[in-house]
């Protein structure tokens, strides 16, 4: 390491930035400081929405400060942009890459920009092609490649001329566990290689046990930096893994969520993982009359980080309102049946052959990648799509003849939500209730209860727009129950938002489907996969695996791995998927 | 070197972009070619077969010759009516644009200076047509009447012997006027539209941002983007006037130097407008928009192209000035119809090269290295 003294690769001061939004300064960084340690790799964590964007393009001078300095490398970002631009890395959301260009073409582009000697390119281009897996590939369009790849050629163009500081902002989001386990490796290669000094923003908080430092950032505030076991040390002596014979694991936690001393819960497989505000809580070893069994284990990044957010808000989260009860519907048999559906696009076989079947209040999961084929399937059972082959009925209602009617009792919450946001959250909750065609009466009833049951009331005339992340998440899935649908049906429900309101949507998720109703969920985080009481892993327009979070995991349980999480288990699925014969031909 | 390395990749980028992207060819090259042959064959501003009502009340010779003179003309589809009535009845219902009435006594007073032996009445409803009916009637009627009197042997005693010259378009063939201004709308389109609308692209997709992370210069961002277009531009226009030249034999009085000349820095004030656009329009939707608002429909409408500046209104000429588009079909028009008329080609030359600094010196002071 080069952290002696002088300049060093990224210097922060007192840093301030505001926005305006609909009439109003939004500060989305207020008096951050910091210094990075140089030739490590600092995780940028935050939800959306935290300020994680803008620091980057402060950084790389794209930005300007409203208040306070940067120094990148030894040069302000104020007074020397394009020192800073000519020195580091940088790879934007998206990566940056043009899609009517191949592989080749943009090496060559982001060459040239960069100032990369003719002669030393074919070596470094072989270097990096080799490093990524793209040779294969460099005369490809690069808008032909799959999400994984693309984000690796974006990597590899910030890379081309091996800068000192490399900045990426989110190169994980939404790629598969493969890929993103790839671009760690390769981050890691030229931190060690080239003693590069690497920032990076995530979402995903499982990520920052990757990194050597972490910057915490929460609504434009910095929470703190350090180390990640730092930060779960804190909680260390806190966290247990609980479990009862009897009782569900939805209703288990419901009841240590409101037991004092109890900063948070979260449903992991078949355990409830709780954090206590002390070392000192002790948790009951019996509840209800029924014995728990109570583990300790060790802190993760996670309990760290809701705990400190839980100190600032005073308190883990609201508790949530149950839900009435809804009446058993039809013969118990399942609610939702799918038999070997398939949905071709053009020559393109987004879905192959896809069976399975969800039972009435179950949280059923579809886990997969970008592309997998998740959003086309999800569709098809929303009625949005019609299948081109197989067989599938929701609400006993067959898909191929009756997708109007299907639609009638299915809520649908939509990927980025749907909302209106020039409209208040009134005049939303009004629009859908009419969208659903309630009568007048049921209207007004409905939509007094959407603003009391979600916390809605104190906000009814704010424009969406201005909400937080977290409102407008509950905003959505309020819009979507205004019917009392039988179905529940949610695309990507809790992308983006922080950890804190990611837990209070999982309750009432949970309340729903504890009331009768059954959800439908998808998603590309894998903890997110722990709340499913089943669900099924999709790559490539396949199930590559059926079951509980428990047996999935056990499934792909190996000498390698005792103990796998769900990501590992994913990661062995798709090896073992691409390793098959049938892919192989 | 590594700036000129680094323009060399923009200017590679860019061209590989536009060859890739068939929308950008096609604005490029088909929209001229449609636009052409829209102005070409579909738009004239010529009166052509206009039906015409004739209403002989006494048919005889006389009357015969006259009439057969109306039919060897390319303006007209003459009818026969034989009674006033019906032929006003027929215009009434739009079915003749004109009536031409020879009354009973027209071999009589064939001759006589004081009688009007014919009645001329038109649907003023369309003032352009109604105007050029009455001019081609007259020359019908003057026609017939001097062969009328030569035959005789007689000379013609009419007060006013009208002789018409047309100068610069001798066949008055509407399309030759048009063609040349057609040239100015098309490399607004590319210039101007085409630009403001790739550049929005960078911003939507992102590449903006990763383009400016690196040590490129904002001047070597908008060369990159100005000579692809630049050549883009210029190519449309030489097919433009290839088609004009040897499909529609619109004569090239003037000389290609200027034409060429008069082309490039017109193309340098497009291009400048362009980019202005794609400064302040960060999405596709808006910069096109915006594009068609402030520079395509400009120049269709106040450039001259189609009508005539004199006789708009003077709040609407002052603002002609600051259209581009306007000293460009001045000069076009003069290029190809009239030929190096430096008092013309001049001034407007002067008046673009001024225009095309103006636009793009705008630019390089809008245009920063960072997002606001």
């Amino acid at each position: 390491m080069n952290a002696s003294g002088g300049a060093g690769a990224l210097q922060v001061e007192g840093l301030g930035k505001h926005f305006r939004s609909g009439g109003r300064e939004v500060a989305a960084l207020d008096e951050v400081s910091f210094r990075l340690r140089e030739g490590c790799v600092t995780g940028l964590i935050g939800a959306d929405g935290a300020g994680k964007t803008t620091l980057m393009r402060l950084a790389a001078a794209l930005l300007l400060p409203d208040s306070g300095r940067l120094s990148v490398l030894g040069h302000d970002t104020r007074s020397a942009p394009l020192a800073v631009q000519s020195a580091v890395g940088y790879m934007p959301q998206h990566f940056g890459l043009y899609e009517d260009l191949t592989v080749q073409e943009n090496l060559d582009l982001y060459a040239g920009l960069q100032g990369v000697a003719p002669s030393a390119r074919p070596a470094r281009y072989a270097e990096l092609m080799r490093m990524t897996g793209l040779s294969p590939f460099t005369g490809r369009l690069a808008g032909k490649l799959s999400g994984g790849m693309k984000q690796k050629l974006g990597l590899a163009c910030a890379l081309l001329r091996a800068p000192r500081l490399l900045l990426l902002d989110e190169p994980t989001v939404g790629v598969d566990p493969v890929s993103r386990r790839e671009l760690w490796q390769i981050v890691y290669r030229q931190v060690e290689r080239e003693g590069m000094t690497v920032l990076l923003s995530t979402a995903y908080l499982d990520e920052a046990e990757r990194c050597h430092d972490i910057l915490l950032l929460h609504e434009g505030r910095l929470l703190g930096q350090g180390a990640p076991q730092a930060f779960s040390r804190e909680v260390e002596g806190r966290s247990y893994l609980v479990r009862a014979r009897q009782m569900n694991r939805r209703m288990l936690q419901a009841r240590l969520a409101v037991l004092e001393g109890v900063l948070d819960t979260v449903i992991i497989g078949d355990d409830v993982r709780v954090v206590t505000a002390s070392p000192r809580v002790a948790l009951p070893q019996e509840l209800d009359g029924e014995e728990l069994d109570v583990r300790a284990v060790a802190p993760r990044f996670e309990d760290a980080f809701v705990a400190r957010l839980a100190a600032r808000r005073g308190g883990a989260g609201v508790a949530v309102a149950a839900f009435e009860q809804r009446e058993a519907g039809g013969d118990g048999g399942p609610v939702i049946e799918v038999r070997k559906v398939r949905r071709m696009f053009g020559d393109f076989c987004a879905v192959k052959d896809v069976s399975f079947e969800v039972r009435r209040g179950e949280i059923f999961g579809l886990l997969g990648a970008n592309g997998a084929g998740k959003t086309t399937l999800f569709r098809m059972l929303c009625g949005l799509l019609p299948v081109s082959a197989g067989e599938a009925r929701v609400a006993g209602v067959d898909l191929r003849t009756a997708r109007a009617r299907a639609r009638a009792r299915i809520g649908y919450m939509a990927q980025k939500f749907s909302l209106y946001v020039d409209l208040s959250v009134g005049q939303n909750l009004e629009f859908f209730a009419n969208a659903y065609s309630l009568p007048r009466k049921a209207r007004r009833e409905r939509v007094a209860w959407a603003l009391e049951n979600f916390e809605l009331a104190g906000v009814t005339d704010t424009q969406a727009r201005d909400l937080p992340l977290g409102f407008q998440q509950r905003l959505a899935l309020a819009a979507a129950l205004l019917h009392r649908p039988e179905i529940l049906f949610l695309d990507e429900p809790t992308s983006g938002v922080d950890p804190i309101a990611r837990r209070e949507f999982w309750r009432r998720i949970n309340a729903l489907a504890e009331s009768g109703v059954t959800v439908l969920v998808t998603t590309h985080f894998m903890e997110e996969a722990e709340y499913c009481d089943r669900l099924v892993i999709m790559a490539a327009g396949e199930i590559l695996a059926q079951g509980t979070p428990t047996g999935i995991k056990a499934g792909q349980r190996s000498e390698a791995l005792p103990q796998p999480t769900m990501e590992d288990a994913f990661i062995a699925l798709i090896e073992r998927h691409a390793r098959s014969p049938e892919q192989a031909a | 070197m590594s700036a000129h390395m680094r323009l060399a990749a923009m200017v590679r980028k860019e061209s590989l972009q536009i060859l890739r992207d068939p929308s950008s060819l096609a604005i490029a090259f088909l929209m001229p070619l449609i636009l052409l042959i829209l102005f070409g064959y579909g738009v004239s501003l010529d009166a052509r077969e206009v039906p015409v009502a004739l209403v002989v009340e006494q048919p005889g010779a006389e009357t015969e010759r006259f009439v057969s003179g109306f039919g060897q003309s390319d303006y007209f589809v003459p009818k026969r009516f034989y009674s006033i009535q019906a032929a006003e009845q027929a215009l009434r219902e739009r079915r003749v644009q004109g009536i031409v009435w020879l009354r009973s006594n027209f071999a009589d007073n064939v001759l006589d200076a004081r009688g009007a032996p014919i009645g001329l009445t038109v649907d003023g409803v369309d003032a352009n047509q109604a105007r050029l009916l009455q001019g081609y009637v007259q020359a019908v009627w003057f026609r017939w009447l001097e062969a009328y009197a030569r035959s005789r042997g007689v000379d013609l005693d009419v007060p006013v012997n009208l002789q018409q010259r047309i100068w610069f378009n001798p066949a008055v063939n509407s399309r030759n006027f048009l063609v040349p201004g057609l040239i100015g709308v098309i490399m607004t389109l590319i210039g101007a539209l085409l630009t403001a609308m790739v550049v929005a692209r960078e911003w939507e997709r992102g590449t903006m941002e990763a383009l400016m992370v690196t040590p490129i210069r904002i001047h070597e961002i908008l060369l990159g983007k100005l000579i692809p277009y630049f050549v883009l531009g210029m190519g449309g226009m030489l097919l433009t006037v290839a088609v004009a030249e040897w499909i529609f034999h619109v004569p090239l009085q003037g000389s290609m130097w200027i034409l060429l000349l008069a082309s490039a820095l017109f193309m340098g004030a497009a291009l400048g407008m362009g980019l202005l656009i794609s400064v302040v329009a960060k999405n596709q939707f808006v910069a096109g928009q915006v594009a068609i608002i402030v520079t395509f429909l400009p120049a269709f409408i106040l450039s001259g192209f189609v009508f005539d500046l004199h006789s708009m209104p003077d709040a609407i000429r002052v603002i002609t000035y600051i259209v581009p588009a306007r000293y460009l079909v001045a000069i076009m028009q003069t290029e190809f119809l009239a030929g190096d008329v430096w008092m013309v080609v001049l001034p407007n030359l002067l008046a673009l090269l001024i225009m095309a600094l103006l636009f793009l010196a705008l630019v390089r002071r809008k245009s920063h290295k960072h997002l606001e």
